[in-house]
């Protein structure tokens, strides 16, 4: 594993095994936010960014646990490093640039129950990156996230206008536009390996 | 409900029943995504996700209950979170120790469990409000539903993607497998069949 180039790494994460639409990751927010493009993108850079923190977390945990030899609260620990990690971007934010703070509102919180940061740190475990390899892990699976948003956002806006049939609005439509988003997304799958 | 019934055994049995179908967390509530689309590809693994979940929920359900008294109210959230992350270790460990082969095939979901929507939001609007009696008949009917839902969805992806339920081939020999199902853009599509289904029986109720 150590031996697959950087570069494999990030489109690897980023589109062949896209966290939202090939593991299923963080689908409540992608279903939650993705109605508009502004919102999308700023959600996408704040679960990017908190993703790379706690990638950066989890790396030292892990050595940590395995030192004292407690494997066990691999999952406790995490989830409560994560759970600090946005408590600390959010009052960092609040101090540091508020128009940004204000802009993110509820979304900064709610990365804490993306189970997409939860699963990077769980993946890059299970699959023994290095330090510089899970930093480009956790930037490709959260460019990945933000491409997936974006690209949902943008095709939800354009159909608000469409007049489809009232039992198809909503939530099937956009399972739907993201299953055809998957199936395209395959054809990525010779690119990393 | 029979005129027989008592009033508070009706209203327990509604406690139970409005997970299971009128608030089912999954078509209706479209809760819990993540595990749904993602280990749904066949009806065992749909079904052991299911339990697995419901377990946890059922768990995490009767301690926010009886600890609803003593958690302060500004860490409460965290303390959700520490609750569930507990058990769901425990399940991970008892799955390994049960069938290595099941918990290869569910991998890192099981973990994942932790942060579902459905645990969080049931011991947040539920648990932390009612007693441990009507607590644990909300978590059973939540957890029913969802493993139904969950069974709902590996049942036609395994059916149509493979040809079998529970590994047991039920078409002749020259039916093609329509592989797509148990790609993850099968998923997205079964569920979608689901929600539209149940939409559209709401529809018609709503009419009628």
């Amino acid at each position: 594993m150590s031996e697959e180039p950087l570069w494999n790494i990030f489109i690897n994460a980023s589109l062949v095994n896209n966290f939202v639409l090939a593991y299923f990751l963080g689908i409540c927010p992608f279903l939650g936010v993705s109605g508009k493009l502004g919102t999308a993108t700023k959600m996408g850079g704040a679960v990017m960014f908190v993703m790379l923190i706690s990638s950066m977390c989890a790396f030292g945990i892990h050595l940590l646990l395995e030192a004292i030899g407690a494997p066990f609260l691999q999952l406790i620990s995490y989830i409560v490093v994560i759970a600090s990690t946005v408590q600390l971007v959010e009052m960092f934010l609040k101090k540091m640039s508020p128009a940004l703070f204000k802009a993110l509102g509820i979304f900064l919180p709610l990365i804490t129950t993306n189970c997409a940061i939860l699963g990077l740190a769980l993946f890059q475990t299970n699959k023994g990156y290095n330090f510089l390899e899970c930093l480009v892990y956790a930037l490709g699976a959260g460019t990945g996230f933000t491409l997936a948003l974006i690209l949902i956002a943008g095709f939800r806006e354009q159909l608000e206008y469409a007049d489809v049939p009232k039992v198809i609005k909503g939530t099937v439509l956009t399972l739907i536009i993201a299953g055809i988003l998957s199936l395209s997304f395959m054809g990525f799958s010779g690119l990393g390996n | 409900m029979s005129n027989t019934t008592g009033h508070i055994e009706t209203q327990s049995t509604n406690e139970f029943l409005k997970g299971l179908w009128k608030d089912n967390p999954v078509f209706v509530q479209v809760l819990g995504m993540c595990p749904v689309l993602a280990v749904s590809n066949t009806a065992m693994n749909a079904l052991a996700m299911g339990a697995a979940t419901a377990f946890v929920l059922l768990m995490s359900n009767i301690l926010v209950s009886i600890l609803r008294n003593v958690i302060p109210k500004e860490v409460r959230i965290a303390s959700y979170i520490l609750i569930i992350a507990t058990f769901v270790t425990i399940t991970d460990y008892a799955i390994q120790a049960i069938s290595v082969e099941l918990h290869k095939s569910l991998g890192a979901f099981i973990s994942l469990i932790v942060v579902n929507c459905l645990i969080l939001s049931r011991a947040e609007a539920f648990a932390s409000k009612n007693s441990v009696l009507k607590s644990i008949q909300d978590a059973l009917g939540m957890g029913l539903g969802f493993v139904f839902a969950l069974f709902c969805l590996g049942a036609v992806r395994e059916i149509l993607g493979n040809g079998s339920i529970f590994g047991a081939a039920i078409f002749p020999d020259n039916f093609q497998p329509w592989i797509v199902m148990i790609l993850p853009a099968g998923g997205f599509f079964t569920l979608a069949l689901w929600l539209l289904i149940f939409n559209g029986l709401k529809m018609k109720k709503s009419k009628a």
